[in-house]
Parts: C-alpha cells; sequence; structure tokens
C-alpha cells in the first residue's frame, strides 16, 4: 500500500499545485449544467407531450399532434444517446450552418431525449390524478389547460417526484458522455489529470466519488421536496 | 331557461338517452329518480356536456349548448354542478377552491378586454373622427377581484359554518364538509342553475342531512336546481316536479304529491314500492 500513498502524493500535487482542481471546477461545472438545464428542457418538453397525448382525441388537431408526439417519443427512446449527440453534432449544425459548443450541444440533446422519457413519466402521473379532479375543474368553466396547468399537473408531479428523481440522477450519470462531442465534463477533468500523472487508479476513485456525492445531495433535495409537497395530504 | 329537445347519448352501440324531451324553467327544483343503469346520471351530465350527447339540444339561455362549435366553458361558468364524489381540488385549501375559478376566469376576462382595447386604440388611429370605435370600459383591477372573491368565499364559507376550515387541505374535512364546500365552490360562479349528481351517495348516514340542509335553503333562495339522487324524502319535501328516468327516456314527470301519491306509469310503480317500504 505504500505505492498507492505515493499515488495519492501524485494526485494531491497535480489537483493542487499544478492547478487540477481548476479543470475538476470546470467539469463539475458542465455536467451540473448539462444535467440540470437538460432537466428543465425535459419536464417542459415531457409536460407539453404528456398533455398533448392525454388531449381527448374527438378532433382532428389533437390527433395529429398526438402522432407527431409519439414519434417524437419513439424516435428519442429508440437512439442511443450517443448517437444523438454525434448526430446532432456532426450531422444536423453542418446541416444547419449553425455554430454551437460542445456544451450546448449537450445540454440541447440532453434536454431532448430526456423529454422523452419524461413525457411517458408525466403521462402516467397525469393519469394517475382521479378523473374527477379534471372534471371539478371543467364543471366551474375552467378550460381542459388551466384545469390541468393549475389542478392536474401540480398532482401528478407529486406522484412522479420520487421517479423524476430517478431521471434525474439517470440524467447526470449520463453525462459523462459528452465528451464524444468535445464538452469538458468530470470525466473530461479527471482524465487529464491521469494523463498529466500516467496514474488513473485515483484520479478515477475521486470521480466516482464525486458522482456519489453529487447523487445522494439530489436524493436528499428530493426526499425534503416531497415532503414539503405532501402538505396537502396530510391530516392533522 | 334550459330546453332539452330530443337528447341522445351512445356509448359505443349501447343507447343510453333515447330522445329526452324536458323544459326547465327558472326556479324550479327539479328531482330526477330511476333505477341503476336507467340513464338519469348520464342524462345530468350530458346538461353540461360534461358528456357530450351524440344527437338533440339543449338550449340553455338560447343558445343550443350541445352543438360542438360552442365554446362551452362560457356556458359552464352559469351552471355549476355538484359531484357525487365531491371533486374537490386536492392541491388547494378549501379558500382557494372556491377562489379559483372565479378570480381566474374574471382575470381571463379582464386580460382579453385589455388586449382589445389596445389593439381598437391602434385600429382607432386610422378611423375618421366620426367612426371610432369606443373602448370597453375597465372598471377593475386584478387586486379587486382578488379582494372581492376572498370576501365573497369567506362569506359563503361562513354561510356554511366552515370559516375557521378556511386554510386546510380537502383532505382533512369529513365527506359531508367537503360536499358543502363542493356546493358553494358552485354557488361562488353566481350560477343559474346548479346540478346535482348523487350529492349525498358517498356520505355516511348522520352527514346526508347537513349537505340536504344546505340544499333546502338554496331552494328557498330560489336557486333553480337539478338534482338526481336517491332520497325520496328530499323529492318530496323539496322538489316542485318529479322526473322518473328509465332505459333512457323520461317515463313519468309530475309534482312530488301527484307522482308519489298517484303514480301512472307502471314501471313508476313498481320501482316505488321496492324504494317506499
Amino acid at each position: 500500500m505504500g505505492n498507492f500513498s505515493q499515488k495519492i502524493d501524485k494526485f494531491i500535487e497535480i489537483f493542487i499545485e499544478q492547478n487540477g482542481y481548476v479543470s475538476v471546477l470546470e467539469g463539475l461545472k458542465n455536467t451540473l449544467l448539462i444535467a440540470v438545464i437538460g432537466l428543465v428542457i425535459g419536464i417542459l418538453i415531457g409536460t407539453l407531450i404528456a398533455t398533448v397525448r392525454v388531449i381527448p382525441k374527438y378532433k382532428l388537431l389533437p390527433r395529429i399532434l398526438n402522432g407527431f408526439c409519439s414519434f417524437y417519443v419513439g424516435l428519442f427512446r429508440g437512439t442511443p444517446i450517443v448517437v444523438q449527440l454525434l448526430v446532432f453534432y456532426y450531422v444536423m449544425l453542418p446541416i444547419m450552418g449553425l455554430h454551437m459548443t460542445g456544451v450546448q450541444v449537450s445540454i440541447l440533446v440532453f434536454g431532448l431525449n430526456s423529454g422523452a422519457y419524461i413525457s411517458e413519466i408525466m403521462r402516467s402521473g397525469i393519469l394517475s390524478v382521479d378523473q374527477g379532479q379534471m372534471e371539478g375543474g371543467r364543471a366551474v368553466g375552467l378550460s381542459f389547460g388551466t384545469t390541468m396547468m393549475k389542478i392536474v399537473i401540480p398532482q401528478a408531479v407529486k406522484n412522479i417526484l420520487p421517479t423524476l428523481g430517478n431521471e434525474f440522477i439517470a440524467l447526470i450519470k449520463e453525462t459523462s458522455v459528452v465528451s464524444f462531442v468535445g464538452a469538458a465534463d468530470l470525466y473530461v477533468a479527471f482524465n487529464y489529470i491521469g494523463s498529466n500523472s500516467y496514474e488513473f487508479m485515483v484520479p478515477y476513485l475521486v470521480m466516482a466519488v464525486i458522482y456519489i456525492v453529487i447523487v445522494l445531495l439530489i436524493s436528499l433535495g428530493i426526499k425534503i421536496m416531497e415532503r414539503s409537497l405532501r402538505k396537502s395530504d396530510r391530516r392533522h | 331557461m334550459i330546453d332539452v329537445i330530443n337528447l341522445q347519448k351512445k356509448f359505443g352501440d349501447t343507447n343510453v338517452l333515447n330522445g329526452i324531451n324536458v323544459t326547465i324553467e327558472k326556479g324550479d327544483i327539479v328531482v330526477v329518480i330511476g333505477p341503476s343503469g336507467s340513464g338519469k346520471s348520464t342524462f345530468l351530465r350530458c346538461l353540461n356536456c360534461m358528456e357530450d350527447p351524440t344527437g338533440g339540444q339543449i338550449i340553455f339561455n338560447g343558445v343550443d349548448i350541445a352543438d360542438m362549435k360552442v365554446d362551452i366553458n362560457v356556458h359552464r361558468r352559469h351552471m355549476g354542478m355538484v359531484f357525487q364524489h365531491f371533486n374537490l381540488y386536492n392541491n388547494k385549501t378549501v379558500i382557494q377552491n372556491i377562489m379559483l375559478a372565479p378570480v381566474h376566469l374574471q382575470c381571463q376576462d379582464l386580460r382579453k378586454a385589455k388586449r382589445k382595447n389596445a389593439w381598437m386604440k391602434f385600429t382607432n388611429i386610422f378611423r375618421s373622427a366620426t367612426k371610432k370605435k369606443e373602448l370597453i370600459p375597465i372598471t377593475t383591477d386584478k387586486a379587486t377581484i382578488k379582494k372581492e372573491a376572498r370576501e365573497q368565499a369567506e362569506s359563503l364559507l361562513k354561510r356554511i359554518g366552515l370559516l375557521d376550515k378556511a386554510d386546510v387541505y380537502p383532505s382533512t374535512l369529513s365527506g359531508g364538509q367537503k360536499q358543502r364546500v363542493a356546493i358553494v365552490r358552485s354557488l361562488a360562479m353566481n350560477p343559474d342553475v346548479i346540478l346535482f349528481d348523487e350529492p349525498t351517495s358517498a356520505l355516511d348516514p348522520e352527514m346526508v342531512g347537513e349537505v340536504l340542509d344546505l340544499m333546502k335553503s338554496l331552494a328557498k333562495e330560489g336557486m333553480t336546481m337539478i338534482i338526481v339522487t336517491h332520497e325520496m324524502g328530499f323529492a318530496k319535501e323539496v322538489a316542485n316536479r318529479v322526473l322518473f328516468i328509465d332505459e333512457g327516456q323520461i317515463l313519468e314527470s309530475a309534482p312530488p304529491a301527484e307522482f308519489f301519491g298517484n303514480p301512472k306509469n307502471p314501471r313508476l310503480k313498481e320501482f316505488l314500492s321496492k324504494v317506499l317500504v
């Protein structure tokens, strides 16, 4: 184990004295940025799609929208995230003639991707809310959209919060593939430290610990949020 | 006030309502009874298009609301509905439950009026001085709407004696309290008519009384009510007309004294002999 303490010393040297922590912090920032903004975009898209998919389908427009949403969900659930990143970065951007950094592309693709998953989570949440809540809203003259926004979706979110937390955690961990399009996330930072010291054991171990700590913190945050949202269920 | 003309409703191939014709005047208290599966709940739910009718007309305040092109939300504001399972919004407190619709809809109207005025102002620039169109007068603002709605909600809660429960969530209320809140929630919209869909069927027997008392006091104030219920005693006492529905048709329609004392339709006779023991 003497060998191991040497490795730790080497890591600490690079981490602190050669400014390795700067790239780690940068990587942490990018990882969180991609996951958090991706989740926000995902929730927005997911809610929209879920709402469209529960609209009664008597009329033509909801049917067309529903078809489009099914296509979207099928597309993004049917291809690996790495493929989506690569296609977006190396195919879509040149075709559209846009310039975006790796981080921006990652945020967008992760948002679109998690939107597809969250839409199904959200749909199950909406279906879990009693039909009577919708009727109660419609009966006083509120529109479908208003009732959805003010009454059904808040209750749906409460029901799906644990699953949504799952999605967020998965998202954080999946961001470790963004180096495919040149975004510097945690993995890139520790890889950089490792290749500078020709020593990968400690950097990757620290990386694993950082991921675990982030995930545990998020689970804690979700627990707190859940408790405050359950307020209306509590009997006192 | 409500003219139902040849109302029909099909679920798939099953005919639930086979041509219902009935006229309800302002101030009427109509009780609808019938065996289970007879279509009485469906009839009530068709009246405010909770279920879209598949045929016939419902003329409410001069507009055929069974027409799918009509904006039903506008007409539902004038048609309260009380459900068997209360359907209070679980994520809102009692007072929010009552205030939500009035505040939201009035604010929505306010926004619409402001938007229209802005457009009118813009187009008036191009009109000659004599042809300028008048703006919609705006007499209120968001804060006033909210204040008035709160005052109204509080007075309604006071009326049912639940003012101390204003800031609790519905899950903490008893069934009878929930149903009374649900009734005043529909009252908060100042409706022309309230539809009751078996309001006491999901309640413990000891809580039925408090809900029926509230409904009786509404009846005394001259509120138009259409009530689907199994409470025969209530029908006898409060209704001024009782309808008997079976197999999607109105088989008998009479004042309660005649309806219960001298029923004509054989099916009604049979039904009453089973119900009134």
